[in-house]
């Protein structure tokens, strides 16, 4: 990039003043099953990238905690907004579904409302995983099923939720994550679960 | 207790940007929106000032990051800082729900409202 263009002001679109509330979500799944492709078709901004990095004690460390016998990981993550309203803006995070990822799971999504797992057909055991330490967290979700084009065994839904074992009352949506309408509509199945969760917990005293 | 973040970069600076502490309390969410409360002054530390330049309007913690380009927990001890100095104030997430509990569903139907509105 020239010198002569270094200065020019980013190109942030910020949030109205009257933002108050952010609230976020996750979309989970493993590698290349269009995580960020999702996130970017519904975000109102270019997706974002950032880190956040994991130190852990090495094996064999000794009392004084000693520097150089602790490790570091970075784990990267990207992210969108959405707008709802003048007070209300969603975050989406697009998070990769991997061991080391999970160690970072309650410093860097505890307070979600919620998860969308994001499943390829073809590489389905990269979603047990997710969905595993999902349950282990409480945290509610559903399964989105990005079709691919060069998908030529287009399982059905409930053949899905059998090879996952998942739940009835796990919602299931086939999805194009490079489709807006798509994607919101993925969400849109989450947080009307969401919604029915919260309204089943508040009629029970 | 000191740590290093060795694989960002430029370790020392990060090192000196959080004046060598590695505690960053829960305090700010990844999207808590902050507000800057007052203009950088001259002489101030580079990234709070560019931290008080994107927060005259509310931007979330983790946009912040992403355009300091400085890992989550780094940006978390930056805003402690300023928060101390109350040059920025911070607008909280709802109050985070117990393992097994949902946020209410009021809020829950305006965000349902505002997704189908998009
Ligand atoms: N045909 C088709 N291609 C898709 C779809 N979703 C994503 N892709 C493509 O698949 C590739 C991977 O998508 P990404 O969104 O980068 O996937 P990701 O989950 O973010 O990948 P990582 O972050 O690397 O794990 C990209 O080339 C996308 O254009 C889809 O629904 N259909
Ligand atoms: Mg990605």
């Amino acid at each position: 990039m020239g010198s002569a263009i270094s200065e020019l002001p980013s190109h942030r679109t910020p949030l109205a003043d009257a933002a108050e509330t952010g609230l976020k979500i996750v979309v989970v799944g493993g590698f290349g099953v269009g995580k960020t492709t999702l996130v970017r078709s519904v975000s109102e901004i270019r997706p974002l990238n950032t880190e956040e990095v994991m130190t852990q004690a090495g094996v064999g460390v000794d009392e004084t905690g000693d520097v150089a016998t602790k490790t570091t990981t970075t784990v990267a993550f990207d992210f969108g907004r959405i707008s709802l309203n003048e007070r209300m803006v969603l975050y989406m995070f697009g998070a990769p579904g991997q061991e080391r990822f999970w160690f970072l799971w309650d410093r860097l999504f505890s307070g979600t409302l919620g998860a969308v797992v994001l499943v390829d057909t073809r590489r389905m055991d990269d979603s047990w995983y997710a969905i595993d330490r999902l349950e282990h967290h409480r945290t509610p979700f559903v399964v989105a099923v990005n079709r691919f084009d060069d998908d030529t065994v287009r399982h059905s839904l409930d053949e899905i939720r059998q090879a996952l074992a998942l739940p009835e009352h796990v919602p299931m949506v086939d999805c194009d994550a490079r489709v807006r309408e798509s994607g919101k509509n993925v969400l849109i199945t989450l947080v009307d679960h969401l919604y029915e969760l919260a309204m089943a917990q508040e009629a029970t005293p | 207790m000191t740590r290093k973040p060795v694989d960002t970069g430029s370790p020392d600076r990060l090192y000196t940007v959080t004046g060598g502490r590695s505690r960053a309390d829960g305090f700010f969410d990844l999207v808590t929106l902050v507000v800057s409360e007052c203009r950088p002054t001259p002489g101030m530390q580079s990234e709070h000032a560019r931290t008080l330049e994107l927060c005259e309007h509310p931007t979330a913690v983790v946009e912040i990051a992403a355009e300091l380009k400085l890992p989550i927990t780094v940006v978390r001890i930056l805003l402690g800082d300023l928060l101390d100095m109350g040059r920025i104030t911070a607008r909280h997430p709802p109050p985070t729900r117990s393992a097994a509990s949902l946020p209410d569903s009021d809020l829950l139907k305006e965000v349902l409202h505002g997704l189908r509105n998009l």
